[in-house]
């Protein structure tokens, strides 16, 4: 059918145009310095390409949003499975999805409004870092935030669908509820839980409008996490809104980076599908 | 020997109460966080209070204003509106209802009553759940080299005209600019969201009507159209509204897509509601016209404003958008809720 003919065909366009228009940009570019340069400034005079500032930029706010949304996440959905009665869980359940229904230029202004400055520079003022007004660590934040309610949520599925009758006979040995959640029903679900969150991972991945608004434009290969970075997507924002001519060298690296991101993310959303399927245990 | 065992069982039940803990502040914080959210939003929007404002108390201002909601924009915060960008958000999103819903909803039937087990369908199965993953973006890049610029196809941009029975109905190629480039590249978007849950619908009708209605003798598709349809039908329409309301959020594709940044017309130059069935010919010209949504006016306002006051009109307009979402995922609980109670099988 015509639609399932045009799904196919965006996956395959994509790759190719992404190729297709890269190709030109990969013959002003060799591929080796757009991998390897450490300067990505395509306005300056002749454009340095290098691709590197802008993968730490994104490795930097995709690493602080994993490391608050996954213990989050996963401590919300052990808790809303094991531990919750069934009154509470039907009233924290639509809360979180509420949380994951606002739109990401929302949770921007609120890293750039409040939690900057209210947040973070108490903090690091404290221990005398300086801070800018556009950096890292609040969009990183606020991304953790934006995907807590997608891990716990898929975590919760997961771990519901252990069967009741591994959890019975750990309580039958005489274990605690600690020790079964986290020595009986944890691993059961491992594989569901692992793939949440490498889901919960690309989607910090390619998030663009709470990371371009909290986190700035300004690429910097940087070890600083205060400091203002610009992220892939939002580097593809940038250019795009810009005044760049369509066809020139600066306009086809929006491909080339949208290219690097899909890859990315794609790999990573098969990559999860194997493990779901390779490592979940059947009951039954 | 029973005196380790004790000690060990106190450790270990002492254990278990503090992971308890542990795990319900740690459920607590994403709420705790929603709530600060939307009450500093809230207070800053009505200038109740304002806990970032330095030096003199400038935020004691309502910014939550009816001239918000009917004034273009402007340079000066206290006169900036965004109507522009409230029609374009429902030009662009009834657009994109047309486009997506027929083609999802036909793609669900398609996958769950005629498609056989094969590899054909396991691999669209597999397309469909990996497409719902690709972050936004990627579908505003592909939107731009398809739509907006049609791969180069049309070197000068032409026009063809559809004449409908009350005058001509241009549509540019390619696409360029305009609320169809948008609306192609959003039901691009959400038409994996919505084909997944119009098949979770499609699949929660019991076999037994199905088989029922062929047992007295009807086809395939009069079964499907006049008994499987109508009873998912609470189902479809929670889906296409929660895939809706997270069109309306999306702003990157958007802005990759081009809508304009600066724009003090609103699409077809149609101002108030009775002008969509008097004025004709700008009904007509909305399709290609330029469009501004409502989360790419709040990013302008939030980034790219000459005065930073503009933060405080942003706080307002987000508040505005929240109340539209609300409203939105409101109706699709209420759908949900009250067709489950009537057609209980």
């Amino acid at each position: 059918m015509v639609t399932t003919a045009a799904i196919i065909f965006v996956l395959l366009s994509e790759s190719i145009f992404g190729l297709g228009d890269s190709v030109a940009f990969f013959q002003e570019v060799s591929l080796w310095h757009f991998l390897t340069d450490t300067k990505w400034a395509p306005q300056y005079g002749e454009g340095e390409f290098g691709i590197l500032p802008l993968l730490v930029g994104t490795m930097w706010v995709t690493g602080i949003a994993a490391l608050i949304g996954i213990p989050f996440g996963l401590a919300t959905a052990v808790y809303l499975s094991e531990y919750a009665s069934p009154r509470t869980r039907r009233i924290i359940k639509p809360l979180l999805e509420i949380l994951a229904g606002i739109p990401t230029v929302v949770y921007g202004y609120f890293a750039l409004v409040f939690i900057t400055p209210l947040v973070i520079e108490p903090v690091a003022g404290f221990f005398g870092i300086p801070v800018d007004t556009f950096n890292a660590v609040s969009a990183g934040l606020v991304v953790g935030i934006m995907i807590i309610p997608m891990v716990s949520s898929l975590s919760e599925d997961v771990l519901r669908a252990v069967p009741r009758g591994l959890r019975e006979a750990g309580y039958a040995l005489g274990a605690t509820r600690f020790d079964v959640s986290v020595k009986v029903v944890v691993p059961a679900a491992l594989s569901g839980i692992l793939a949440s969150f490498l889901l919960a991972i690309s989607r910090a991945l390619g998030e663009t409008m709470a990371v371009n608004i909290a986190g700035g434009i300004r690429p910097t290969l940087t070890a600083n996490p205060f400091e203002q970075i610009c992220t892939m997507t939002s580097n593809i924002v940038a250019m795009a809104g810009s005044d760049a001519p369509a066809g020139s060298v600066q306009y086809q690296s929006i491909y080339a980076v949208a290219l690097s991101l899909f890859a990315i993310t794609f790999a990573m959303n098969v990559l999860s599908q194997f493990i779901l399927n390779k490592y979940r245990e059947v009951y039954q | 020997m029973s005196d380790v065992f004790q000690r060990r069982l106190k450790r270990r039940q002492r254990t278990s109460r503090i992971f308890e803990l542990v795990c319900l502040l740690s459920t607590w914080f994403g709420l705790v966080v929603l709530v600060v959210l939307l009450t500093g939003l809230m207070l800053k929007a009505t200038g109740t209070w304002d806990p970032t404002a330095t030096g003199a108390a400038k935020a004691t201002e309502n910014w939550l204003t009816p001239t918000l909601l009917t004034n273009h924009m402007s340079s000066d915060p206290e006169r900036a509106g965004m109507v522009a960008s409230i029609w374009g958000t429902c030009w662009l999103i009834l657009m994109t209802a047309l486009l997506s819903v027929p083609v999802g909803l036909g793609a669900a039937v398609y996958l769950e009553e005629y498609a056989h087990e094969n590899w054909v369908t396991r691999f669209i199965r597999l397309n469909i759940a990996n497409l719902a993953g690709v972050p936004s973006i990627v579908f505003g890049i592909l939107g731009l080299t398809a739509f907006v610029r049609m791969f180069g196809f049309f070197g000068d941009p032409t026009a063809i005209g559809v004449p409908l029975g009350f005058g001509m109905l241009k549509i540019p190629l390619p696409f360029g600019k305009s609320l169809l480039s948008g609306a192609f590249t959003l039901s691009l978007l959400i038409l994996p969201i919505v084909i997944i849950a119009s098949q979770e619908a499609l699949r929660a009708v019991p076999q037994s009507i199905r088989h029922a209605s062929l047992a007295i003798g009807a086809t395939k598709w009069q079964t499907i159209w006049h008994q499987v349809l109508p009873a998912s039908l609470p189902g479809v329409m929670t889906g296409i509204i929660l895939a809706l309301s997270r069109a309306i959020g999306e702003t990157a594709p958007i802005i990759v897509v081009g809508a304009a940044s600066y724009i003090r017309f609103n699409p077809g130059n149609i101002e108030r509601m009775s002008e969509l069935v008097t004025k004709v010919d700008g009904l007509l010209l909305v399709p290609s016209s330029q469009y501004t949504v409502m989360p790419l006016q709040i990013y302008n306002w939030v980034l790219n404003s000459p005065d930073p006051e503009f933060k405080n009109v942003a706080s307002a307009a987000i508040v505005v958008l929240l109340a539209i979402l609300l409203l939105m995922n409101g109706i699709a609980v209420y759908i949900r809720n009250h067709f489950s109670k009537r057609l209980d099988w």
